[in-house]
């Protein structure tokens, strides 16, 4: 960062006035854009839309949906980046491929597996339809859908972290006789929490604006398994604009939301990796002398 | 607690990097005494005090602590004190609940907890500084954090890797002084690794050199400085050159000189060293020793080191004090003659000495 | 290798029981049901005229949206680690937008901005260029969400490229743009094409911000995530399977084939 300059020359300046423009066109408008258009028909007719009932459920599932996939992924995401991160061992990089697939595979083949998987015909469907347990066009389904398109998140964030602290740490608290579980919530625990934190914030903003993938499981039945993308979807095809766009500023704001907390968790983790550099440099020789002339 | 390790063995994979394996390996580490394990970089010292701790488990072998055999115990339970190259303190914990670490995951009462901290702080010379985070500490300070932390659960031996490697020279140099005392004071076995040879000689009363995986040689430090059986550890330890030459009849004879001295080894072909502190020079107008030409002087402080060339063309390195130099009156191209009085002879592994 | 360390056998354990259930067995499940297709019943499904548009969309659109990505992102980039402006710090994090913005919400909202009647869409289509609901506007779509992978695989390289390279290069004699183009570009390739290959891989399969802009014209805006949830709905799910299969294959091929590529650039660098 010490090479970063005070821009000078016409080059430098093109180059900020582009970027300036290629974020306010591409990035900044759109962001305005829905607010304006679900304030379009002013305050009242933006509050009536929110209040809407089938609104508030697809509000609800969607802060269900999102409530049970992101724990799940964080206890699998922690799991998965302590194993990779401190053992080496056959299939490991094996592993690792498999886990990043979601992240290379299309939303709509997320949720079109799950319909195989679930579905009438699909491996599980005779079994399921015996039980009475309906997973496809049904809240299950679109919880599962969820899971699997922010599965690597939260393990992937942490495996950074865990791979740049190192283990030094763990196993001094080991030769210090910790046990497993010591070791992880004294040690390990406190360490991470921001790694942690980081990939909830990112999965649960995924969780809980994914559309294709949900959209195949859904079904789209209005009260029951509407999340909320998917409620803006059908209000816009009925071109009811105001409600579509009042739905979609409420996941602008979580969007805009998470990015905040995200660039806070972003400051904090920067502020303690500096701690080292801003310490002391060294012992001042004459500390040292006392130490010595003390020592019996 | 004396610390036996038993021809131990550790292989890595081709991938692992930096980390080297140790083959074969037994040393015994004699109770209440420091014992070195000395080398250069990738010769498995760090290895094999891990082994020691149980961080690592070895392929074959056996490590035992007092006669108790450690080799499947894991590193929980053995009770060893280990002392981390980069300190590894626990940064989200000050530097009381550091120390306290050891004794609160064996559930000692707070009590307790306290009174030994404090203990350990006045030790390490730290009382004032419990309530500090790792990071507002020096590099001195954490390392001290560091030994007190190892030192609190009270364990058989103390390990410690590379104690001083990431100080700065005078630190180092005093910190080892500071551990000399805090030594005599604990009298805790202790196993340390250097590659540092001043530092193994200095601080500790057993030395194990390892080359490449192997002991190379182990003995106390007069013995492995004296009577080293390689021209490794000669020159490893105190900087010896290595010189080719032969034995007849007690004297040694290097080729193409007339240099020869008084030895007690079998006759043959032998490796002999000479340090370069040991190499006398006697001015070129008197007799004795063989002729030479100083080739380069440089002047570091009180001391000169040289470059001599001999007639027959071996090239020596010598050191002596700038009085010394001053007294023999040479410079930079003057003829000298050389006094190989302190060579001597390597006793090759399986000679006795 | 740590073997000391305890919880093995449990974290591996746990991992591989929830990696199968919700990664492997429903991929398993679609590879099984294209197997069961067979390649003749595939090729029935994909050479059809209106499959092979979708593809061809689909494709091109996420490469040439990736290309655009390549070129603004190392750009935004540049800029961000380079230079200090009033407002950097707000830019770098609006940068993380389309990664937080639902795929519904972009769509939306850049629908109306260039639709015919909108604030961009309407000047656009006065000089000629209609954006929404053609190729232009799915492009577009995918520019916006792929733009944050470049500049956040390139950002750090960058940030982390050692000042004196440059210096070293300007010492021996090089211009500013030799200096750009001879050291500090190669540095940053193999970065950029991880970000173009990241951008290109969401932009094959992305829907959600694709649907609204692209007006869903089959045989001309029609992409092929589309047509797959056409054919679930209308129950062909042989048709959904094999079409999806198809472009699974051909997504992993083109990862696996920029992966090599950065590999042998990178080999030289490192």
């Amino acid at each position: 960062m010490s090479h970063a300059q005070a821009p000078k020359g016409a080059l430098a300046k093109l180059l900020i006035g582009a970027s300036l423009a290629f974020v306010a066109l591409f990035l900044v408008l759109p962001l305005a854009l829905v607010f304006v258009s679900a304030f379009a028909e002013g305050a009242g007719a933006y509050f009536e839309a929110l209040a809407d009932e089938e609104t508030w459920s697809a509000v609800k599932l969607t802060l269900l949906t999102a409530a049970i996939s992101v724990p799940l992924n964080v206890v699998f995401g922690v799991c998965a980046a302590w194993l990779l991160s401190k053992y080496d061992f056959w299939g490991k990089s094996a592993l690792l491929t498999v886990i990043d697939l979601p992240f290379s595979v299309s939303p709509v083949i997320a949720g079109l597996v799950f319909v195989l998987l679930f579905g009438s015909g699909g491996w599980f469907y005779s079994a399921l339809s015996a039980a009475d347990v309906k997973i496809i066009f049904a809240v299950p389904g679109v919880i599962i859908a969820t899971t699997f398109v922010t599965f690597p998140m939260v393990a992937r964030e942490v495996l950074g972290v865990m791979e740049a602290q190192g283990s030094d740490e763990e196993e001094a608290a080991l030769t210090l006789g910790a046990s497993g579980w010591q070791l992880f919530t004294r040690v390990t625990l406190p360490k991470i929490r921001w790694g942690v934190a980081y990939g909830v914030i990112l999965s649960n903003a995924r969780a809980m604006g994914e559309f294709g993938a949900v959209s195949v499981v859904s079904g789209h039945i209005r009260g029951e398994t509407n999340t909320m993308p998917l409620h803006i979807e059908i209000l816009y095809g009925e071109y009811n604009f105001v409600g579509a766009f009042a739905v979609a500023s409420l996941l602008t704001l979580l969007a805009v939301v998470t990015l905040v907390l995200k660039q806070w968790v972003e400051w904090r983790t920067a502020r303690a990796a500096r701690g080292f550099e801003g310490a002391p440099a060294e012992d001042s020789l004459e500390g040292q002398r006392a130490l010595l002339g003390g020592a019996p | 607690m004396s610390v036996r390790v038993e021809s131990i063995t550790k292989r890595f994979g081709a991938d692992a990097g930096r980390v080297t394996g140790v083959s074969g390996v037994s040393f015994e580490a004699p109770s209440h005494a420091i014992t070195s394990l000395v080398g250069p970089s990738g010769s498995g010292k760090s290895t094999l005090l891990r082994l020691v701790a149980g961080l690592e488990q070895p392929d074959q072998g056996r490590v035992l602590v007092e006669g108790e055999d450690l080799t499947r115990v894991p590193v929980q339970a053995r009770r060893l004190g280990f002392v981390f190259q980069n300190y590894a303190l626990f940064r989200h914990m000050s530097v009381f609940d550091n120390i306290a670490f050891g004794l609160s995951v064996r559930g000692a009462s707070r009590k307790e907890q306290a009174a030994r901290v404090s203990e350990l702080l006045e030790l390490v010379q730290l009382a004032d500084y419990a309530k500090r985070l790792p990071d507002q500490l020096s590099g001195g300070q954490r390392q001290r954090v560091a030994l007190a932390r190892a030192l609190a659960p009270r364990p058989r031996v103390l390990l410690l890797d590379e104690p001083f490697g990431a100080l700065d020279t005078q630190v180092r140099v005093e910190l080892r002084e500071w551990l000399h005392r805090l030594h005599e004071q604990t009298q805790v076995t202790t196993l340390l690794v250097t590659h540092d040879q001043e530092e193994a000689l200095e601080l500790s009363q057993h030395v194990v050199l390892l080359r490449e995986g192997q002991v190379e040689q182990a003995g106390t430090p007069t013995e492995l400085y004296e009577s080293p059986r390689s021209a490794f550890v000669a020159s490893f330890l105190g900087g010896a050159q290595i010189l080719k030459g032969q034995v007849s009849e007690g004297q040694l004879q290097l080729p193409g000189q007339e240099l020869s001295a008084d030895v007690d080894h079998a006759d043959g072909a032998v490796e002999a060293f000479v340090r370069p502190h040991d190499v006398r020079l006697v001015r070129a107008d008197e007799p004795g020793g063989a002729p030479a030409r100083v080739e380069r002087l440089i002047r570091v402080g009180g001391f000169v080191k040289l470059t001599v060339r001999l007639d027959s063309g071996e090239v020596l390195q010598v050191q002596m004090s700038r009085t010394a130099q001053l007294d023999l009156g040479v410079e930079a191209g003057d003829p000298v003659r050389v006094d190989l009085g302190g060579i001597r002879v390597i006793a090759r592994r399986g000679y006795s000495i | 290798m740590r073997p000391a360390l305890p919880g093995f056998r449990l974290t591996l354990g746990i991992v591989l029981l929830y990696t199968s259930l919700i990664v492997l067995l429903p991929l398993a499940a679609l590879g099984a049901r294209a197997g069961e297709l067979g390649l003749s019943g595939i090729w029935a499904v994909v050479s059809d005229e209106r499959a092979l548009r979708a593809y061809g969309l689909s494709f091109g659109a996420a490469l040439v949206a990736a290309l655009i990505n390549a070129v603004l992102g190392l750009m935004l980039a540049w800029v961000l680690v380079r230079y200090r402006f009033p407002g950097r710090r707000l830019i770098d994090g609006l940068v993380d937008l389309p990664f937080a913005l639902p795929t519904a919400v972009a769509g939306i909202a850049l629908t109306a901005i260039y639709s015919p009647k909108g604030m961009l869409g309407g000047p656009l289509a006065e000089l000629g260029l209609q954006v929404a609901f053609t190729r232009v506007g799915i492009t577009v779509a995918l520019v916006f969400i792929g733009i944050p992978f470049v500049v956040r695989t390139v950002q750090p390289v960058l940030e982390g490229l050692d000042p004196s390279l440059s210096e070293a290069a300007q010492v021996l004699g090089a211009s500013r743009l030799q200096t750009f183009f001879r050291v500090i570009l190669p540095a940053l390739l193999p970065a950029t094409l991880t970000g173009f290959a990241l951008a290109l891989a969401r932009g094959v399969g992305e829907y959600g911000s694709v649907v609204f802009i692209s007006g869903n014209m089959p045989y001309r805006t029609e992409v092929a995530s589309l047509l797959i949830i056409t054919k679930l709905e209308q129950y062909d799910y042989e048709g959904a399977t094999a079409l999806a299969a198809v472009m699974l294959l051909v997504s992993f091929a083109i990862l696996l084939g920029v992966n090599l590529l950065q590999r042998r650039l990178s080999r030289g660098l490192t």
